[in-house]
Formats: structure tokens, sequence, C-alpha cells
């Protein structure tokens, strides 16, 4: 089936697969350099990752902060600092779904189909690209928390390990962005995605407030909803107020496990699945 | 290299109710030019879909370059160039960066990419726009980069769908210009159009496709002896009443004559070798020919023969009669 089996076999198998390898690395750094292109053409793209961030810890911290409460004390400003990043970084996957939709949209998808390319680099080239962003996006809020008093006493690989948690979260969540763009009849109907999916996923977890004074059956939503231990886990390695560390749900008392193994389930199937989404989209 | 370089073979698709196909087959030798001709719907662009690994054919078979497209689309694919009907680029890319896109994608190295992707803007005009975003590109602009995208790894096998529609003439031309320096190069050519006289001036063959079915295959000469709609006009230096009836023999059939009995003009089957039978018959007759007109059948006549439209072909017949009253 594959194009490989086609050339020339002088070629051994080992080298065969080393030059497929490098191909593929090469489709995929192509379009993912496409994919920045088009953010540097429309910087307003940009803007859910750098204009939000810097509004919702603003908004946080001083409209709600002095109103909220941490179990056995703790600055507000230290607490939310984790709940903004995975605030941000989960909703702008939205950003993901919109992009490919339009993608399917625009004539160069039959440009790209009859390419002798190696076709999932449309779809990883997409989801390298809004990791990219997603560091920006990273970026701007340690700075805008730094700037209004956040401070984290944590060991400079802690404090990256931290982000790198919630960054890789927010890859794999791409990818079930990915399979909501795909199956999207248009940009449009992919960013209600955001509001429908994301939104809810976001506060319905610790992020913004402590769960224990969510109503019984929200709190256990609220302890198993992934965003949740992602979230903890960068408390908990940023050595920021972490009163989910007092519940006894597993995901919170091993939050950074928890997190790791959401990443990955996520990834697993959603990334497969976007795969085939991509194919039976673009057969016809 | 393979002698027949692209071969469809009994194509059925259908898109829910539409049928696009209905069991199209023709085949391209190795270095020649076919043209794919009909009118919108005909299913023209159905077939190349097919041929380009875009889309399955409910039935049938399809090779490009002796490789089966079902089997090894991956394979295909390193052999052919597509120019789709809509332009297929990137909007929000430059030229150069569209062009350059593609080449690495298709295995090239980036610099030889962008070497290529200069001396294609160059060809096609578009040097000056070449780092400017597409999305600002005039229609025809975007046609020539889609154009330029199809040919960036020079390969064998080019699917041109509907190269010129919506250009201005002069880029007409010029994309014209250009896919005759590819015939020259060996390259096989499938080009599907709408305008007869764009298969005529670059087609070897002409498979003319309607309601998804080949209703007609041949030359552009063939076809157009096949119409049987040659014309014929003989012009008197002195009115002549008996010419009509010297000459109906000849032409087998009805002799139109002007008022002033000067012009003559007949249909014909066929006007091989007509015209010098023609002075004989009237010399034997005592009649002196000023000049003597056989036109030949423009595709537009055979088209419109052969899908049954007839309106077009008079409307031509009655733009040569007034031409020639004009004259």
């Amino acid at each position: 089936m594959t194009a490989i089996a086609h050339r020339p076999r002088e070629a051994a198998g080992d080298r065969l697969l080393t030059r497929t390898v490098a191909e593929r690395v090469r489709n995929v750094a192509s379009m993912t350099r496409r994919n920045l292109v088009h953010i540097s053409r429309e910087p307003m793209q940009l803007s859910d990752v750098t204009i939000q961030p810097v509004l919702f810890t603003v908004l946080f911290i001083y409209i709600f902060g002095g109103a909220i409460p941490i179990p056995h004390g703790g600055s507000y400003k230290d607490f939310i600092l984790a709940g903004l990043l995975s605030l941000n970084l989960t909703t702008s996957t939205m950003g993901t779904a919109v992009g490919l939709a339009t993608d399917l949209h625009e004539g160069i998808i039959d440009r790209f189909r009859t390419l002798p390319m190696w076709r999932p680099a449309v779809l990883v080239g997409r989801s390298l690209a809004d990791l990219l962003t997603a560091c920006l996006c990273a970026v701007v809020v340690a700075v805008t928390g730094l700037a209004v008093g956040w401070r984290t006493s944590a060991s400079p690989l802690a404090i990256i390990g931290g982000f790198a948690l919630v960054l890789f979260f927010a890859y794999s969540l791409s990818w079930v962005a990915a399979c909501v763009g795909l199956n999207s009849s248009s940009p449009e109907s992919a960013a209600s995605f955001g509001f429908i999916v994301l939104f809810p996923l976001a506060f319905v977890s610790n992020a913004m407030v402590p769960t224990q004074h969510m109503p019984g059956w929200l709190q256990a939503i609220a302890d198993w909803n992934p965003v949740s231990a992602v979230t903890a886990g960068a408390r908990q390695l940023w050595g920021n107020p972490n009163p989910s560390a007092l519940i006894n749900a597993w995901p919170m008392q091993h939050p950074i496990e928890a997190s790791v193994a959401w990443s990955v389930l996520i990834l697993a199937v959603a990334a497969p699945l976007a795969s085939r989404y991509f194919r039976r989209r673009t057969t016809e | 290299m393979a002698d027949t370089m692209i071969e469809a073979d009994g194509l059925y698709k259908s898109y829910g109710q539409t049928r696009a196909l209905a069991g199209v087959s023709f085949s391209v030798p190795a270095g020649s030019v076919l043209g794919l001709l009909g009118p919108n719907g005909a299913g023209k662009t159905t077939a190349v879909r097919i041929l380009t690994t875009l889309a399955l054919p409910d039935a049938g078979r399809a090779q490009v370059a002796g490789i089966d497209v079902l089997a090894h689309p991956g394979a295909v694919r390193r052999q052919i160039g597509v120019a789709a009907q809509d332009a297929t680029l990137d909007g929000l890319l430059t030229g150069r960066q569209n062009l350059t896109l593609v080449g690495e994608l298709s295995g090239m190295r980036t610099s030889q990419a962008r070497i290529r992707a200069a001396e294609l803007l160059e060809l096609f005009d578009l040097a000056d726009a070449a780092d400017r975003v597409v999305k600002g590109y005039s229609g025809g602009m975007r046609r020539r980069l889609d154009l330029a995208a199809s040919m960036l790894t020079r390969p064998p096998v080019l699917f041109l769908d509907e190269p010129t529609t919506g250009l201005d003439p002069v880029s007409r031309q010029r994309v014209w210009e250009v896919i005759r320096e590819l015939i020259g190069s060996g390259v096989t050519v499938l080009l599907t159009t709408q305008y007869l006289d764009e298969a005529d001036a670059l087609a070897d063959r002409i498979v003319v496709v309607n309601h998804g079915q080949v209703i007609a295959d041949g030359t552009p000469l063939e076809l157009k002896d096949r119409s049987r709609s040659a014309h014929v006009e003989v012009t008197l230096a002195e009115p002549g009443p008996e010419a009509a009836a010297v000459i109906a023999p000849l032409v087998g059939g009805h002799v139109s004559v002007s008022a002033d009995g000067l012009r003559l003009g007949a249909a014909v089957d066929s006007a091989s070798g007509l015209a010098t039978a023609l002075v004989r018959a009237l010399d034997q007759a005592g009649m002196l020919v000023d000049n003597i007109e056989v036109r030949q059948p423009s595709l537009d006549d055979v088209f419109f023969a052969l899908t049954g439209a007839n309106a077009g072909a008079d409307a031509d017949v009655a733009e040569l009669e007034s031409e020639g009253a004009q004259a």
C-alpha cells in the first residue's frame, strides 16, 4: 500500500525505514511552519493565548480573589496561577478544532492529497504549531503572574515540571479538539466546541476555586476531572497552596501520576481516532 | 516508461443520486495530450479526481504510469502533477511559500524547491507578486500559481482540470504557451476543457464526454470529419442562373443562391477534393469563378452535432453568412 514499496528495491529495509522516518519528520516540519506562518499573518489568532491570559489573571485575582478563601490558608494569587494556566491552555485547544475545520474547507487540502506526502503530517503539524502557541501562552501566564505577585519557592526543575505537566495535557487535549474539528461541518461549528465542552471542563474543576464547597455530585465530577489533576499536580510541584490534597479521591492524592495517566490515555485514544476521521473526511 | 501513461477503464462513480460517471474508458499514450471535452457536469472533473487518487470509483480500473491507482495511490502521487479546477492554494502563504511548501511535501530539498519555485514564478509572470499573500491574488494569478504548483517536481504525468477557465485572453495564451512547451518535453497531459478551441489547439486526441459517458473519441481532424458539416461557398464573376444546377450533383444536396446570383453555398459531407471538382465543373459550363471557400467544421459544430444541441451550430452558420454578406 505504501509508496515506499514501489521505490527501487536496492535500498535495504533499514535504510528505507530511516528515509521514511526522515521524510515524515520533514513533512511535519513543513506543515508546522505553514501553520506558524498563518499565525504570523493573523496575529489576532493569538489573542486567546496572549490577551486572554492577562485578562483572566487580572479578573480572577482582583475580582474573585478577595472573596474566595483557601482552606488552611495561603494566598489566592499563589493558588490561582496553576488554575489560570490550566484554564487558558484548555480553552486554547479550540484553536486546533477551528484550524483543522478551516483547512478542510480550503482547496489546499486537495493539493496535499495529491502530493506524495505523509498525510498525518497535516494533523501532527497542526498539533505541534498549537503546542508552540500553548508554550507562548504559558510564558504569558507566568510573566503576568509574577507581575501581580505570584511566587514559588520550588526548584527550577519542579517549576518547569509543573508547566510541562499542563502543556502535555493541553497537547493531548488538542487531539480531541482535532477530532471535533474533523467532524465539524464548518469552522464556526468547531468554535462552538469551545463553549460547550472546554469551558465546562475547565470550570468544573479545582482550577478557579477549591472543590470543597461544591455540591457533592459536582465535587465528585470535579475531583475526577483531568483538569483538576493537572492543576493540583502543578500546584504540588510549585509548592503553591493545594487544598485538593485534603480530598480522598485517588487523582487528588496522586495528581502528578493522574495527570500523566490522563494525558497518555487521551492521546492514545484521540490521536488514532483523529487520523481515522481525517482519512474518512478526505475519502470520496 | 509505459506506452500508455494514463488509462481509465470502465469507470463508474455516483455521488448520492447523481451519477457522475457511467462507464468511462480512455487512454493516453506517453508523451501525448488528451483533451477531455465536455460541458459542465459531464463528469470530466470526477474522472480526473479518480485518476489523481482524490476519489475512489464505484467500479472500474485506473492506471497512471503503469501503476494501479486504487492499489497504490501513494506511488501514483509520485508521478503526477495536478492543477485542479478550484485553485488549491494556501491563501495565507505567499506565492513563493506555496510553491516551496509543495516542493518540500513532494520530497524536494528546501533549497532545491526554492530555486524551482523562483523559476516557475518567473515563467508564469508571477515574479513581481511572488512575496505577496495569495489571498490578494486575482483569479488569473491564482490559476497560474496553481499550474506552477502542478509542475513543480517536473512530474511525467500532468492533470490540468480546466486550466484556463476564467482567465483573460492574455493569461490564456500564456498558459497555452507553457503547456505547449511541456508537451515538447515529453510530458503526458490530460487536459479537461469546455473550450473547443483549447482542445483543438493543444490536444493530440480528444475524448468527448457527456452525462458521464464517452460519446466520441478521436483526433481533432477525425472528429471534424465525423460531424459532416463542412461548408462550401462559391463566388462567380458574373451571375449564372444555371450554376446551381451544375454544382448540385457534386455537393449532393441543396444549393443556396444569393439574391444577386453571384454567390452559391452548400453544406457538404466531406470537403476533400471538392474545390477542384467545383472549379472544373463550372469552368466546363463556361462560368468564371472569382473565389471558392471551403470551411472545415469547427469543433463547435462537432460538439453540437455529437451532443444533439444544434442551436450553437446554427448560430455559427448565421454568423458565417453575415460575414459573407459584408465581404
